[in-house]
């Protein structure tokens, strides 16, 4: 074999190694700088993330070029998606800074599970093979575990990390053998050869089948929509809110990716097959999500269950490509543009809205419940206001970034001819609009519990400010991101 | 700089003012909120000159500037239309907001709610420019809204005042209606023509007249057009839907000017003069236009003659003149409408800010009974008050002479059906506003003088209880000067700008007229030979006479007799009771509109509100929905064998319906 071996091509994979070669060196700097220190590794991050930036940047020419014995691919798809997880890690980032600080959670190890979660992001994102992808679903996960868990000393830190531990197992178990059968089917691992042999139709249709639906359970799972959500609102609650943060942003886009590359480029002859299920899970997870949010009282678990509701209403757009047998490429460019639109309004959203319980909470409090945001408007009328947008966005009311996300989902839905399936997801989204609007309703209406001055730094006030401005400014100029959307997509499909 | 930056600046100008008066109004204070704001609308004024020369070069814009989002076939969009017309408007628009900007500073200097007032009114003027520089009509409906808004907000300015607060909802709950109407004529249209650009409706205009509404058999055209028109009713205030106008005189006199008569009220008629290609294909359209604004022009009129309160009588003139700018509208006179809407822009909203100036030198007393002389104490606000009465009679040479000389000879012109009846009640029109008029006029400025008896509980602007005493004195420069500088163009625009504006074609493609079947106006061109021609031989003419007749009368009953007056209204008791109280419209909508809406409101809610929707629905989904949500909590128990579990259940659900489907 080793008289075969060709060096790879390392240049599209620049970005990766760059990050992987940066995740190292904050280990080490971390331990020469001392717990004196904690600037070092936090800035080093920095540096590896702006650097990721620049590299993939200068890397992306829009060619789709393989390497790694095609296990690895660049394509525009992946220069997009991992720009948008590079920002969304830097958000998380500033967010948290000065919340871990406090809590002396700013280990080394926070910032290096970090950039190693991101690396394992962004060898999904880059996966052509299922072995390239189950690696770096991996390596985010076993990362993500241990940033749920690193408050050590907090019980509800480590049983949050535990659920997540053995149901991430459960679930990767799961893909695995829809994996294994994939490869029985097709005789491939390589995700484009697995499209051919589909394409082609001589395989066995029972393993196909089984095939499909446990890699769709390992999707679900990532992505926390029903009937694999179980997991989502009890880590959102029990990880530090830092965490849920991170948690709740960059990772949706590699879930997005996985879909993507499994479903879409590995499986799209399958696509009727598919897309049925992800309709199905999609009106569960909007119901349950809607209806549940409604009864909780922590604001951590709220959105959590926000979020099984909005990554439904994303697979609405992944549902909507295929209209009985006929592929018409620009309905199908456009349903999964507005998946994505959905995903990058979705982090945008959600970065916010933690992000301001992260605002609200100080050394020693935690601002994890509605009560916390009474009367905000007198105690912050900016940050109120910043809240209030980012509550409107999510409940899809017109002229915030949420509501144009919404609409071209349901836009692509009803010209898929789901019209129905359109009028009950609109309709539980307006129950949905209850427990935004009493958040709402709390900051404008109710006296403040607690009037102690909000103690936060610059660099998060402004990126609150920042957030909350794209959210306003996106959903005035929706094109801005729809367009860079689309013609991703239409490039790398 | 570009055109269409210069476009853009316009609106955005004044909205930047209102923005940081509004939101910053406490840091800048309060000479900082009026600094920013008259520098808004100032940039706005400038700017429309530039464009004005712009287009006098024959330059026209029509595009689109942002789009939002597109639906369909439907496009949400900003646009502008920038022709002679927008540029006409944008110019009356931003002068006279300017004007009214600078008497603010004045009349309001004592006001706690300075910065939110010019916030306010830096807002309006942004929504009136988007209003008549728009080319579409989802911008016209926002721009319809917003200044709707704004007027609530301001006739309710003095929120504290139990009659402002129902002013402003009557204003509120009449445009609604009218806005009804509105909103139902752009469905139609989005509908039937698949688009709400202007242009592209206009070019399906035959298409549209050929067919008809499918529900009603209605022809199309007309429904569309009479539609459009219930909503220029709510917002110009013709009869019925008048009744908030007066009751606006709520709110300070500033936007009284600007607002209730200068041009938010014309918008109704700027958007039938923009919809003209649409009126002219239906004559039963123009008819009732014709009626209305017939009714309008005679009868509010004659409510101006009894009143005392100094705003309402100019109020009233505002609807009877109103109703002469819409009789204009429907002898297909568009040309004459819009022109009149300029002269009236300037006279009126002289007349309204020379009567504020009087409220305040006779300390916020607002009743002309107890007046009386005061040209020898205010001698600027005499003369250019003197000046915008000859104006709004039509005196030969001044603004309001040509204008509203116009529409009599085009009314006169006319052969569409209520053309008769309109003629008579335009010159009736001329004798009652020269009676009224100068009534004011009268006991405002000569005879004897009575403001040292003022009754102490009569009405007056709350805010200054205290100043009843003194002499009157004449406002500070910041009211005068606007005064003077209305003053002139109410003088001279007519005389300047008849030829052009009615006879040299200079609207163009603005405005179509189609003059085969409506030809009143090419009628009426014939007999015009210049302006000096025009007003000489107005002299001689029976609506010159009209208004002499009525100049004389009240001078009679009111300078020489003011015992007359008195013994008519013993002698007509019924008709004064009658004139009393408006017609009773108040009346009328009150116990049958009001009262049934409350009678149906009440049956809702005891039947369908409380027992159905609160009971079944609400209370009913809402436990469902709670019931549902704490399931879902039981569910969620956080033991990891039952989440694993429910996830081994998901995919046997999803393995069994996939294998039974293959």
């Amino acid at each position: 074999m080793l008289e075969n071996f060709v060096t790879p091509d390392f240049y599209p994979a620049a970005a990766e190694l760059f990050i992987a070669a940066m995740a190292l060196i904050v280990l080490v700097a971390d331990l020469i700088a001392g717990t004196n220190r904690r600037w070092v590794p936090a800035l080093l991050t920095m540096v590896a993330l702006v650097g990721a930036i620049v590299v993939t940047a200068a890397t992306a020419d829009g060619q789709t070029v393989q390497t790694f014995s095609r296990m690895f691919v660049d394509d525009l798809l992946a220069d997009f998606l991992k720009l948008m997880t590079y920002l969304a890690v830097i958000m998380a980032l500033v967010y948290s800074r000065r919340y871990m600080a406090d809590r002396k959670l700013d280990s080394g190890e926070y910032y290096m599970l970090v950039l190693f979660a991101t690396l394992g992001m962004m060898v999904m994102i880059s996966a052509s093979s299922l072995v390239t992808l189950y690696i770096g679903l991996e390596l985010m996960s076993l990362s993500l575990y241990g940033l749920v868990a690193i408050d050590r000393d907090s019980k509800k830190a480590t049983e949050a990390a535990m659920k997540y531990f053995v149901l991430g197992a459960l679930a990767s178990g799961l893909l695995l053998y829809g994996m294994s059968m994939l490869y029985g089917a097709t005789g491939t691992l390589e995700i484009g050869g697995i499209a051919q042999a589909l394409y082609q139709g001589n395989v066995p249709k029972t393993i196909a089948v089984f095939g499909l639906v446990f890699t769709v359970a390992g999707i679900a799972f990532k992505l926390g929509v029903v009937p694999f959500h179980m997991w989502v609102p009890d880590v959102y609650q029990g990880a530090p809110t830092a965490i849920t943060l991170f948690l709740a942003t960059a990772p949706k886009f590699a879930a997005f990716a996985m879909a993507m590359r499994l479903l879409v480029y590995g499986m799209f002859s399958l696509a009727e097959e598919w897309q049925h299920m992800l309709l199905i899970m999609a009106v569960l997870s909007i119901a349950l999500g809607n209806l549940a949010a409604i009864a909780q009282t922590n604001i951590k678990r709220m959105l959590a269950y926000s979020a099984i509701s909005h990554m439904g209403f994303m697979l609405l757009g992944l549902t909507s490509a295929v209209v009985g047998g006929q592929v018409e490429p620009f309905a199908v460019v456009n349903a999964y543009s507005s998946a994505m639109y959905y995903v990058v309004a979705y982090v945008l959203m959600s970065a916010a809205a933690f992000g301001m319980v992260m605002l609200l909470s100080r050394p020693g409090y935690e601002a994890d419940t509605l009560d916390a945001f009474k009367g905000l408007n007198q105690r912050s009328p900016w940050f109120a206001a910043v809240m209030l947008m980012v509550m409107f966005s999510m409940a899809g009311i017109p002229f915030f970034i949420g509501f144009f996300a919404k609409f071209s989902v349901l836009l692509a839905l009803i010209k898929a001819g789901y019209t129905s399936i359109a009028v009950i997801v609109v309709l539980f989204s307006l129950v949905g609009a209850f427990y935004y609007l009493r958040v709402v309703k709390l900051m404008y209406f109710d006296k403040p519990d607690d009037t102690s001055p909000i103690q936060a730094g610059v660099d998060m006030r402004a990126m609150l400010t920042i957030n909350g401005l794209m959210i306003a400014f996106f959903g005035l100029f929706p094109d801005a991101i729809m367009v860079l959307c689309t013609t991703t997509l239409m490039r790398s499909l | 700089m570009e055109m269409k930056t210069i476009y853009l600046l316009i609106p955005m100008a004044p909205l930047l003012g209102a923005v940081v008066a509004g939101l910053f109004g406490k840091a800048i204070g309060r000479a900082g909120a009026h600094v920013v704001t008259i520098l808004g609308v100032a940039v706005a004024f400038a700017l429309s000159v530039i464009v004005f020369q712009d287009v006098q070069a024959g330059n026209t814009f029509n595009g689109t500037v942002y789009t939002w989002l597109q639906s369909g076939g439907l496009t949400l969009e900003v646009g502008f239309l920038i022709d002679k017309l927008t540029v006409m408007m944008m110019l009356v628009v931003t002068f006279v907001s300017l004007m009214v900007h600078i008497y603010t500073i004045g009349y309001m200097a004592e006001d706690p709610g300075y910065q939110r007032f010019f916030s306010y009114i830096s807002l309006f003027t942004f929504s009136m420019l988007m209003l008549v520089m728009s080319n579409n009509f989802v911008q016209l409906f926002f721009g319809w809204e917003a200044v709707g808004l704004v007027s609530y907000l301001l006739i309710g300015f003095w929120y504290t005042r139990p009659t402002a607060i129902f002013a402003n909802l009557k204003a509120f709950l009449v445009n609604r209606v009218g806005d009804f109407g509105f909103l139902l004529g752009i469905g139609l249209i989005a509908a039937y023509a698949g688009s709400l650009d202007y242009a592209e409706v206009f070019a399906k205009r035959e298409e549209l007249a050929a067919l008809t509404e499918t529900v009603t058999g209605w022809p199309l055209i007309t429904a569309i057009c009479i539609c459009l028109f219930i909503g220029a009713m709510g917002k110009s205030a013709q009869v019925p839907l008048h009744v908030w106008l007066p009751d606006s005189m709520e709110g300070p006199t500033p936007i009284s000017a600007l607002i209730h008569a200068a041009t938010m009220v014309t918008a109704g008629i700027f958007m039938v003069t923009r919809m003209s290609p649409l009126f002219e294909l239906s004559d039963t359209a123009l008819s009732f236009v014709l009626i209305i604004g017939a009714i309008t022009a005679l009868f509010m009129g004659f409510l101006g003659i009894i009143q005392n309160d100094i705003k309402r009588v100019v109020a009233y003139s505002t609807l009877s003149q109103l109703g002469y700018m819409t009789v204009a509208l429907g002898v297909s006179a568009y040309s004459v409408a819009v022109f009149h809407l300029m002269t009236h822009a300037f006279f009126k909203a002289l007349l309204f800010l020379a009567a504020g100036s009087v409220i305040m030198g006779c300390h916020h007393n607002q009743d002309i009974r107890y007046m009386g002389g005061l040209r020898k104490y205010m001698p600027i606000t005499w003369i250019t008050s003197l000046l915008g009465s000859l104006a709004l009679i039509g005196f030969p040479f001044l603004s309001g002479f040509f204008s509203k000389d116009s529409i009599i000879e085009a009314v006169h012109a006319s052969n569409i059906p209520g053309a008769g009846f309109a003629y008579f009640a335009v010159l009736a029109g001329v004798f009652v506003t020269a009676f009224y008029s100068f009534r004011m006029y009268f006991l405002v400025f000569h005879g004897k003088e009575r403001f040292d008896q003022v009754p102490h509980d009569e009405h007056h602007d709350a805010h200054h209880d205290d100043h009843h005493s003194g002499s009157p004195h004449e406002s500070p420069w910041v009211v005068t000067l606007p005064l003077v500088l209305l003053a002139i163009p109410s003088v001279v625009i007519g005389f300047l700008t008849i030829q052009p504006m009615l006879f040299g074609d200079w609207f163009g493609a603005a405005v179509f007229i189609d003059s085969v079947k409506h030809p009143a106006m090419s009628e009426f061109a014939k007999t015009f030979h210049g302006p000096v021609a025009m007003a000489l031989h107005g002299i001689t003419t029976l609506p010159f006479f009209l208004a002499m007749s009525g100049v004389a009368l009240s001078w009679f009953f009111y300078l020489k007799r003011p015992d007359i007056p008195a013994a008519i209204q013993k002698a007509l008791q019924p008709l004064h009771t009658l004139l009393e109280n408006k017609y009773y419209f108040d009346k009328f909508n009150d116990v049958v509109f009001a009262g049934g809406a409350r009678l149906l409101g009440k049956g809702l809610w005891k039947g369908g509100d409380q027992m159905l929707i609160d009971g079944v629905m609400v209370n009913g989904s809402a436990r469902l929905v709670g019931w549902i949500s704490t399931l879902v909590r039981f569910i969620q128990t956080g033991h990891i064998y039952q989440y694993a579990f429910a996830m081994i259940i998901g995919v046997f659900a999803l393995m069994t319906f996939w294998f039974n489907r293959f």
